[in-house]
């Protein structure tokens, strides 16, 4: 799909010659989009049909101020240095007017340093990582996802009325489960002072030996578990655990769990009552969220993941940018961008102008077992906003340029 | 106490798991010397395969029996893989199996994707072995018990079938001395054939039986391919009993070792290596490699400098390189920067692995040395760009110098896989010490100051510095030094018997060719402006000897050729297609079959063919090769 268009444009270009193709880059107007499309399928796939969902709108409703937009979309394979060199080209060789995308926190990170050196418009979708926003900020980085810090503090707020007092924690042993890990123990600790951290457990990322893990856990005895684990590692872990009966009469308090793309793989193993994050698409009523879940499901005949509503409104926040600066200049598209307010699926969110945080929220339930799958049950929305540090704080997190 | 039985019992059962795909690895490494890249694909299509039969059948018939089918049907593949792809090139260079084994794990990885879709899949449990058992109150899994079994018992299957059948017989043989066997009369390509596909069915099996306890997804195999060589290493290649024993002290020694530290499982498996294969060079069951009989390349096709035609041609190509900012943009130019970086870095490696012998399996480790010499002296000492590319690279070479004393005290596939162990456990600490490396998010922020911030500037920069550093390596091959370090590597008895201390040359070798290496990635920091643990990885290490295998590695020039097709190739259909793998790896299979010797060496064979003169030498020198 990706590839005909840009044949046919580059036919379009070699028939009309040097003079309709600039009168055609006039006329449009091109996002640079990168993302780990070969790495980690499960997320992209969905995600890649949410921005064409998002793009095929906006064209439909009149494009920029009447120009089309277009998104030029570059695998990463998961690798930073191949997001530079796909950043460079979108920047270099497209002339795109942003960057927009990104999965992975390292991925994030390499391609704001670059968007800050080269002093280009980047929005992040997907990174989690606070240090994208905080001490690693730049001014030409937005970031669209609610952060772990936030994800934790809904997940904190819930956790901290649980009577559990001794708690474990297993993580993938990298950036992401680290720094879950410490905002969850530190925000819980100020709320708690009673708890106890009895055990944590960093298997690798991607290469859990889930046996050894559940049973190290277990010996601890812990009242409550922390999980950060995702995909496959998960469905391990919780095979394992369900076999081992860890889960049982254990409060588990879960990251992530609750989105689609990591629920539907354990169908009847799912464990219930977790307490997680997630996306329960068929349980939220709210006008804007039919709305796009109608549009998606006539057009993929499927159901939206996660994924649908970063890759969606990733391109509708761009749009929206991109409209109001009314031009490509990086300092426009930032003035622009600082404090504005569009509506998602979940409602209006906005771009803080403090650290270009957006305040995108995730909803907070259980899961629960119906007809062999698994689902979230007794959810509700939390907006972003709510779970932010104050203004000052983030002052001194984020490093001033 | 009933914990620590039954955590052993759950490492036992994660030891079984692995033993069946490293034994599967071992045997066929045993026979035909084939480093079977694609072990760990054949591991992910049995299980994928699996996944499908035992969802169309049910019952414990349907299950078990879809388990063995999925297997025989994976094995079957193999012998195609065998026939078709691998028989071609058992004459190759070295390594060179490897290569076509590693185009196919490209090409699994995205058809899986394809065919079963990105989701991971969850498999039906075990008919009969749904439940745990209580064990003075800790559960156990029964299908972990049955897994217990199972080791074992493949175990015995094997050793019966090694020492009580003809057939296990002659793989001993073969094993022991391919070319022994071959001369009584044996017919080895039906020998190969039948033992490829044992080793197969294995590692399907492996997979296959993962399905009850895992998700199935299309990152398995590299989930398991390094674990399981590092296993075969362990326990000495070729060994099941060896494969066997390092597979339960691998899985103990995790599932103790991370009741005292849980982050240990990153490194865990590279630090038993490292010390096993310290302490015994070929494993703890493998025995000492008789001395090579064939002189490794090089007897058909002499090394010789370029002449001064050919200079000038090497010259005129620099100067057309040199010519592209005229013509390209900056992305153009940012691209061939990498390119020239890259072709610093394969003739690093093709240093030590074609001119020394020495193929390593780790070399990233002093590339990202090389990156992260130039971030420390950068951010922390604030040290301006020059110094800091002039001195990074000495992180490279201080680390060459460590781990090289080790590693050239070994040779072959242990050489690599303590290359590859010690560039693990440099990785690791690149990873974890995120007080000073940053962790996996990097070191940001690492820019080339304004005289080389232009992408045309930087590309010259890069070029030169790539020009300069491939006449040098050039210079040291036709060096005495050179020439030494070729003595070691066509016979080490020899060079000894002349007086040529082959520890030193082969340590001087690797110091030279990380120090290099350093310099890639020196360069490789300021062109992205970040060092990230990946510049340390192992896939940025497969990558390098991809380059040197496509290139020749019996030729001087392969690694410069070898950089460029794929360095290009590779940015082009990333940046192309979202199956990039699976055209790359295709296209590695099809120059594997097409060019046996990689593309400069096929050129040179095409050349020699047509220069009479060349006859005459090969015929010269087929004689001594045979007489060796």
């Amino acid at each position: 799909m990706r590839r005909s268009r840009y044949f046919i444009g580059a036919a379009l270009a070699l028939l009309t010659g040097g003079m309709a193709n600039s009168a055609l880059a006039q006329s449009e107007i091109k996002i640079g989009e990168i993302n780990s499309y070969s790495l980690l399928p499960a997320f992209t796939e969905p995600y890649r049909k949410g921005w064409q969902l998002a793009l095929e709108e906006v064209n439909a409703a009149g494009g920029i101020n009447g120009k089309k937009l277009v998104v030029i979309s570059k695998d990463d394979g998961g690798k930073p240095a191949d997001a530079q060199t796909a950043a460079n080209e979108l920047v270099s060789s497209e002339g795109v007017a942003m960057l927009a995308g990104t999965f992975l926190s390292n991925i994030g990170l390499a391609v704001s340093d670059f968007a800050n050196q080269k002093k280009v418009f980047f929005l992040a979708a997907e990174p989690l990582t606070d240090a994208i926003t905080w001490s690693k900020g730049n001014r030409y980085t937005f970031r669209l996802r609610p952060s772990n810090y936030m994800q934790a503090a809904m997940l904190v707020e819930a956790a901290a009325k649980l009577p559990a007092k001794r708690w474990a924690t297993i993580a993938p042993n990298y950036e992401y489960g680290q720094s879950a890990v410490a905002v969850f123990k530190k925000l819980m600790s100020e709320k708690r002072p009673d708890i106890q951290w009895v055990d944590e457990q960093w298997p690798p990322q991607g290469k859990i030996d889930a046996g050894p893990v559940v049973q190290a856990v277990a010996a601890a005895n812990p009242e409550a578990i922390l999980n950060v684990t995702f995909g496959a590692d998960l469905v391990k872990l919780v095979r394992e655990g369900n076999t081992r009966g860890l889960f049982k009469n254990r409060a588990v308090v879960s990251f992530l769990t609750g989105e689609p793309e990591y629920l539907d793989p354990l169908k009847d193993e799912t464990p219930e009552g977790w307490i997680v994050t997630g996306y329960p698409w068929y349980s939220i009523k709210s006008p804007e969220h039919d709305k796009f879940l109608k549009a998606y499901q006539a057009k993929y005949n499927d159901y939206p993941r996660l994924g649908s509503i970063v890759g969606y409104q990733t391109i509708k926040s761009a749009a929206a940018i991109l409209t109001k600066a009314g031009s490509t200049d990086p300092e426009k598209l930032i003035a622009a961008a600082e404090g504005l307010s569009v509506g998602s699926p979940f409602g209006e969110i906005t771009f803080r102008k403090i650290d270009h945080q957006s305040t995108l929220g995730a909803f907070v339930g259980k899961t629960a077992l119906k007809d062999g799958k698994g689902v979230m049950v007794e959810s509700s929305y939390k907006k972003g906003s709510d779970y932010l540090p104050s203004d000052a704080e983030v002052e001194k997190l984020r490093l001033k340029q | 106490m009933a914990f620590y039985v039954v955590q052993f019992l759950t490492g036992l059962a994660s030891a079984a798991s692995l033993f069946l795909v490293a034994s599967g690895l071992s045997i066929i490494f045993g026979v035909t010397r084939i480093v079977n890249f694609a072990h760990g694909a054949f591991y992910m299509l049995g299980a994928y395969i699996a996944f499908t039969l035992t969802e169309q059948f049910s019952g414990a018939l349907g299950f078990w029996g879809g388990i063995v089918v999925a297997a025989a049907i994976v094995a079957l593949a193999g012998v195609l893989v065998e026939i078709v792809l691998l028989r071609r090139i058992y004459h190759s260079p070295e390594l060179f199996q490897l290569l076509a084994t590693f185009g196919l794990t490209l090409m699994v990885e995205d058809l899986v994707v394809l065919i079963w879709g990105p989701d991971d899949l969850l498999g039906r449990r075990a008919p009969g072995f749904k439940g745990a058992i209580d064990f003075f109150g800790q559960n156990i899994p029964s299908y972990d018990l049955f897994l217990i079994v199972l080791g074992p018992v493949v175990l015995a299957i094997l050793w019966l079938l090694f020492q009580r059948t003809r057939w296990g017989i002659l793989v001993r043989a073969a094993t022991q001395d391919r070319d022994m066997v071959a001369a009584l009369g044996v017919n080895q390509k039906w020998l190969f054939t039948s033992v490829f596909a044992v080793g197969v069915f294995l590692a399907a099996l492996g997979g296959a039986l993962q399905i009850p306890r895992d998700a199935v997804h299309h990152a398995m195999d590299l989930r398991v391919i390094v674990e399981v060589f590092v296993v075969v290493v362990i326990g000495g290649l070729g060994s099941i009993v060896g494969a066997f024993v390092a597979a339960v002290l691998v899985s103990e020694l995790n599932a103790f070792g991370i009741l005292i530290f849980p982050k240990i499982s990153i490194i865990l498996v590279f630090l038993v290596m490292a010390v096993v294969l310290i302490i015994r060079p070929w494993g703890l069951f493998g025995k000492a490699e008789a001395p090579a009989r064939r002189t490794p390349g090089l007897t058909v096709n002499p090394w010789r400098p370029l002449t001064s035609g050919e200079r000038l041609a090497a010259l005129a190509a620099l100067a057309v390189a040199a010519a592209l900012p005229l013509v390209g943009g900056n992305y153009a130019l940012t691209v061939g920067a990498e390119i020239a970086i890259f072709v610093i870095f394969a003739a690093s490696l093709h240093f030590l692995m074609s001119v020394g012998g020495l193929a390593s399996f780790g070399h990233a480790a002093y590339f990202g040395l090389g990156a992260y010499g130039v971030a420390f002296l950068a951010k922390m000492a604030g040290l301006p760009m020059i110094l800091c590319l002039l001195l990074g690279p000495l992180l490279g070479c201080v680390g060459a110098a460590v781990f090289g004393f080790f590693a050239v005290q070994l040779s072959g596939v242990y050489f690599a896989m303590l290359t590859l162990a010690f560039a693990q456990i440099v990785w690791s600490i690149a990873f974890q010490w995120v007080a000073v490396t940053g962790g996996d998010n990097g070191i940001l922020g690492l820019w080339p100051e304004s005289w080389a911030a232009s992408p045309s500037h930087f590309y010259w920069l890069s070029l030169g510095i790539a020009a300069a550093s491939v006449i040098a390596l050039r210079i040291a091959i036709f060096s005495p030094f050179g020439y030494a370090l070729r003595a070691t590597r066509d016979s080490l008895l020899r060079s000894e018997a002349v007086g040529i201390d082959a520890k030193r040359i082969q340590w001087t070798a690797f110091v030279i060719a990380g120090t290099v290496a350093g310099v890639a990635g020196a360069l490789f920091a300021y062109l992205k402006g970040s060092v990230f643990p990946d510049n340390l990885g192992i896939s940025l290490s497969v990558d390098a000897l991809v380059m040197v295998l496509l290139g020749g590695v019996e030729t001087v020039s392969g690694p410069v050729i070898g950089a460029i097709v794929y360095k290009a190739l590779n940015i082009w259909l990333v940046s192309q297609t979202d199956l990039s793998k699976l055209v790359l790896g295709a296209f590695i299979v099809v120059i594997v079959v097409v060019f046996p010797k990689g593309i400069v060496g096929m050129l040179e064979a095409f050349t020699q063919r047509r220069r009479p003169s060349s006859a005459k030498s090969s015929l010269v020198t087929s004689p001594i090769e045979s007489a060796e």
